[in-house]
């Protein structure tokens, strides 16, 4: 425990990122530009300031636990392949544990290293875009930036850590009192995410200044791109909310360390308690994950539509609400907890009404798409991909608001299909859609597009066959979380379908990976507006100069006025008139 | 013009075929699991009404947008953009008023189907049903009895009062098709009214430890006949038992769950088995060997983590146990039956 905490905050001192906060505590003077001597992929492995380079370090560590996350979810999504343990057996001993130990341990991690993964990739998207986006040169605070960064490295390696020191059996909610017998991992479990919390916290104070302090000039609240409306709703939310997982996490560490007893019914504690606490952050955490999503949605198809976002303050607005209505509807995780009885009914009035605001972004898309000129280029396949996934998800919801439907559904394969299409849909597909679209705004090349489609066309359909198969087993009887299940429910043949689908969508991972790292240096020559986009960061050359743009930008009309003519979002203020720049 | 009668009618045509789609596979009226229970009546009522909401939803989504897809592409070589349309407020709040009323419709029959679920019936038999890693123990006050299977007779409430005596766990018997978790240090409650006699099982649904897998034990929904000669023949057993060591042993071993992680044909559990246990070398994961005696069993009953047998999970999944040294004798007495 100790040796954690020491390990996280003797790396972030080595590291180097603290060093100008060190010296300006000392009063000495720090120059802005101490980067320009490295060269390629070393600033990478540095501590940059760049907002564009710290993106980049968020998405490349978040691409890295996708894929340790991923290889776990094979490993046991193998073993489940069939009936009876095959290869996870009690007579296994690896890292001190037992099959079904392993298994609980695997599964329990690949859920957190997803949503760390997920909080870093968001964390990417918003880093390299928001200030692009705004015209902005940075962040408001980039040692503060580069920060945040650097404790999630600690923090992923704390969190991997606890496989390999007697692991957790809890899943990823960490529900006490099993979570307070559980062995040391757990300790470790609980000490990654209380640290990459901090992150998140730091991350999303910094988004929020900025976005709220550095626009361009002429940048009205509605003349906003429609990503930073999002960007600034998941930020309140993370700002607001994280505290209260690694409050609850912190209580349980507590617990186990001293012995204290919240969450100890025989020392007069509550176990439900816990899971107040945890959801109140965990339920908005998914919308901490999928507004950025939805705003990458909504960022992206207005360009491959040709037309402007239909009710583009609708749009904005609904991102709020949906931040707001998700701060009241955590208990609709907890209807069969043993929770206060009448509760149920106001959390289940609240939690359908979610697919309000949810609904009008739908909506708006499609009245997007109606009439327009599509092409579908690998970006906006993802961005089609990410609306239909997550639709599913949506569908999926409604059946688990209403109580008593739920009472069936709660802990099976139901609820583990319905959250793979939320998060698919809300963050990964668009995360792809980012990575597609503003790669060559960071390379000066683009990913190949052959490559591109193969890996949507052969991880959608998987992911189709995955999800309706989860849901489908689910129904049937399949609990979540089980290492092994009854042959008498006749779910074999469904499961090794979906094991078969799985490795087809960690395939296309694999495959998307490849494309990116080998069009870093071999993808063709891509350095002008490609994707013949209005937004102010594609009309300057890729890619892009470090402090973005060379003179400041002034805001002359509406984000997505396609098939206006003569009617440009941006234009840059010439240094006569502009007066004296910022820098 | 044109495009909105089509698509219209593509609306509607999908919508049918998508829920005829979900009736075909079994799924809009949730016919598997077969349905056991009185509350699963209403619920797969209420399941199927959202399926055919669903159904339409999905129509209105994805029709369009294929159909924009499709009639709407870029075709090679044009580099016009599309129709400059910037939003339309009625349209908006339509599809924001809408689906406030749908939700409040829903939010109605869901809270009315919770209303028939938990449907108190004053005549109710009571239960008590004790959960712990990893087996469920069901107690029959009124007749003293102990079982590790749950009989329950159809057509009448029963009333399970739950609790756990160490994580949670939730009790869901899928056929019945309500669930509900199981707290140390609290009662909740299970109501539930069997209408179809069968053998079923309850799965515990909330992850508990290892063998959260395995922790499973038989229902059996039985006519009324049934239950009564069930009833009585438990109380001969019991009062049987009660006449001999082993037997008071065997109560013992029922009344604490042991056979949830020790199981008496050879098979693996969680634990090591009880079949020929006594009297049995066994390794430890020291390296050592030891003969399972008197002094042993006393020993990891009092103290699991004193002797681990080689190959199994360390520390002990077993919560050290308070026994008189009579009744330690007693269950002794009854594992040297275990041949």
């Amino acid at each position: 425990m100790l040796g954690a905490l020491f390990g996280a905050v003797s790396f972030l001192v080595g590291c180097g990122v603290t060093d100008d906060w060190i010296k300006w505590a000392r009063g000495i003077d720090t120059s802005d530009h101490h980067e320009e001597h490295w060269h390629g992929w070393e600033k990478f492995l540095n501590v940059s300031f760049d907002h564009k380079v710290i993106g980049i370090q968020y998405t490349l560590i978040a691409l890295l636990l996708l894929g340790v996350g991923g290889t776990f979810a094979m490993i046991f999504r193998t073993e489940l392949a069939a009936s009876q343990l095959q290869f996870l057996t009690t007579d296994l001993n690896l890292f001190g544990q037992t099959g079904p130990q392993l298994f609980n341990t695997l599964m329990s991690l690949h859920g957190m290293i997803m949503i760390v993964s997920i909080l870093l990739g968001i964390s990417g998207i918003i880093n390299y875009a928001v200030p692009l986006l705004i015209g902005a040169a940075d962040m408001s605070f980039p040692r503060l930036n580069a920060f945040s960064y650097w404790i999630s490295v600690p923090a992923a390696i704390t969190l991997v850590s606890s496989l390999f020191l007697g692991g957790f059996d809890t899943g990823w909610t960490g529900y006490p009192p099993l979570s307070a017998r559980a062995p040391v991992g757990m300790q470790m479990f609980f000490m990654g995410v209380f640290i990459a919390g901090w992150s998140s916290i730091l991350g999303a104070l910094n988004v929020i200044v900025t976005a709220l302090r550095m626009r361009a000039k002429g940048m009205t609240a509605m003349k906003m791109p429609i990503f930073v409306w999002a960007s600034i709703a998941t930020s309140i939310i993370s700002m607001t909310a994280t505290q209260f997982i690694g409050l609850a996490f912190q209580l349980v560490m507590f617990q186990r360390l001293f012995g204290m007893g919240f969450f100890d019914p025989a020392k007069g504690g509550n176990p439900v308690l816990f899971q107040h606490l945890f959801w109140f952050y965990s339920h908005p955490a998914v919308y901490v994950f999928i507004l950025p999503g939805l705003g990458v949605i909504s960022e992206l198809l207005p360009v491959f539509v040709r037309k402007p976002l239909f009710g583009y303050r609708w749009v904005a607005m609904s991102s709020f609400g949906i931040a707001l209505v998700g701060f009241v509807v955590w208990a609709h995780h907890m209807f069969t907890s043993g929770m206060n009885e009448y509760l149920r009914v106001p959390f289940m009035y609240s939690t359908l009404l979610v697919s309000v605001p949810t609904g009008v972004k739908f909506f708006s898309w499609v009245a997007t798409m109606w009439k327009g000129r599509i092409s579908t280029p690998t970006p906006m396949l993802f961005v089609l991909g990410g609306i239909v996934v997550f639709f599913m998800g949506g569908l999926s919801g409604p059946p688990h608001a209403t109580v008593s439907t739920d009472l069936h559904l709660h802990d099976t394969y139901f609820v583990v299909g319905h959250f793979h299409d939320t998060i698919f849909g809300g963050f990964v597909f668009p995360f792809f859609a980012a990575i597609y679209y503003w790669f060559p705004k960071a390379t000066g090349r683009r990913m190949n597009e052959f490559w591109g489609k193969v890996h949507f066309w052969l991880m959608t359909p998987s992911f189709f066959i995955l999800t309706f198969g989860m849901m489908y087993v689910g129904l049937l009887g399949m609990r979540r979380r089980i290492a092994d299940y009854d042959p008498a429910l006749g779910l074999d043949s469904a499961h090794l379908i979906l094991t078969i689908a799985g490795f087809a969508i960690f395939t296309s991972v694999i495959i998307f990976g490849i494309n990116l790292f080998y069009s870093i240096k071999h993808g063709e020559k891509a350095e002008g507006n490609i994707w013949n986009s209005r937004s102010p960061e594609w009309q300057v050359p890729s890619p892009m100069a470090a402090h973005n743009y060379s003179k400041p930008l002034e805001v002359i009309g509406e984000p997505y006025d396609y098939g206006l003519k003569d009617a440009p979002y941006t234009r840059f203020i010439e240094p006569a008139s502009a007066g004296k720049s910022k820098h | 013009m044109q495009h909105f009668v089509v698509v219209g009618i593509l609306v509607i045509l999908t919508t049918v075929l998508t829920y005829l789609g979900l009736d075909v596979a079994g799924l809009a009226k949730h016919q598997h699991p077969v349905s056991a229970s009185l509350q699963s009546i209403s619920i797969d009522q209420l399941w199927n009404w959202e399926m055919m909401v669903i159904s339409f939803l999905f129509s209105l989504i994805i029709v369009p947008m294929l159909y924009s897809l499709i009639v709407f592409r870029q075709k090679k070589g044009e580099l016009e953009d599309g129709e400059h349309m910037e939003g339309n407020a009625t349209l908006e709040v339509v599809w924001t008023v809408v689906p406030i009323f749908l939700v409040v419709i829903f939010a109605y029959l869901g809270g009315k189907s919770l209303g028939d679920v938990r449907r108190v019936d004053p005549q109710a038999v009571t239960i008590f049903v004790k959960a712990q890693q990893f087996t469920w123990t069901f107690e029959y006050p009124e007749y003293g009895i102990i079982s590790s299977e749950l009989h329950i007779p159809v057509n009448k409430q029963v009333v399970l009062k739950m609790t756990s005596a160490d994580v949670i766990h939730s009790f869901w018997v899928p056929e019945f098709r309500i669930k509900q978790d199981v707290v140390p240090g609290r009662y909740t409650e299970y109501r539930v009214t069997p209408i179809l006699v069968g053998d079923y099982k309850v799965r515990c649904a909330e992850l508990c430890g290892t063998s959260h897998s395995y922790m499973e034990n038989a229902v059996i929904v039985d006519t009324q006949e049934d239950y009564d000669t069930w009833i009585a023949e438990q109380v001969e057993i019991a009062k049987l038992a009660s006449l001999t060591p082993e037997g008071q042993g065997q109560l013992l071993v029922a009344r604490n769950g042991c056979t949830g992680c020790h199981s008496l044909n050879g098979t693996r559990l969680t634990g090591p088995t009880w079949l020929n246990i006594y009297g049995r070398e066994e390794e430890m994961n020291d390296g050592s060997k030891i003969v399972i005696d008197d002094a042993y069993i006393a020993e990891s009953i009092l103290d699991p983590n004193a002797h681990i047998v080689a190959t199994y999970a360390s520390p002990s999944q077993m919560p050290a146990f308070v026994f008189t040294d009579e009744e330690i004798a007693n269950i002794i007495a009854y594992l040297k039956t275990l041949k």
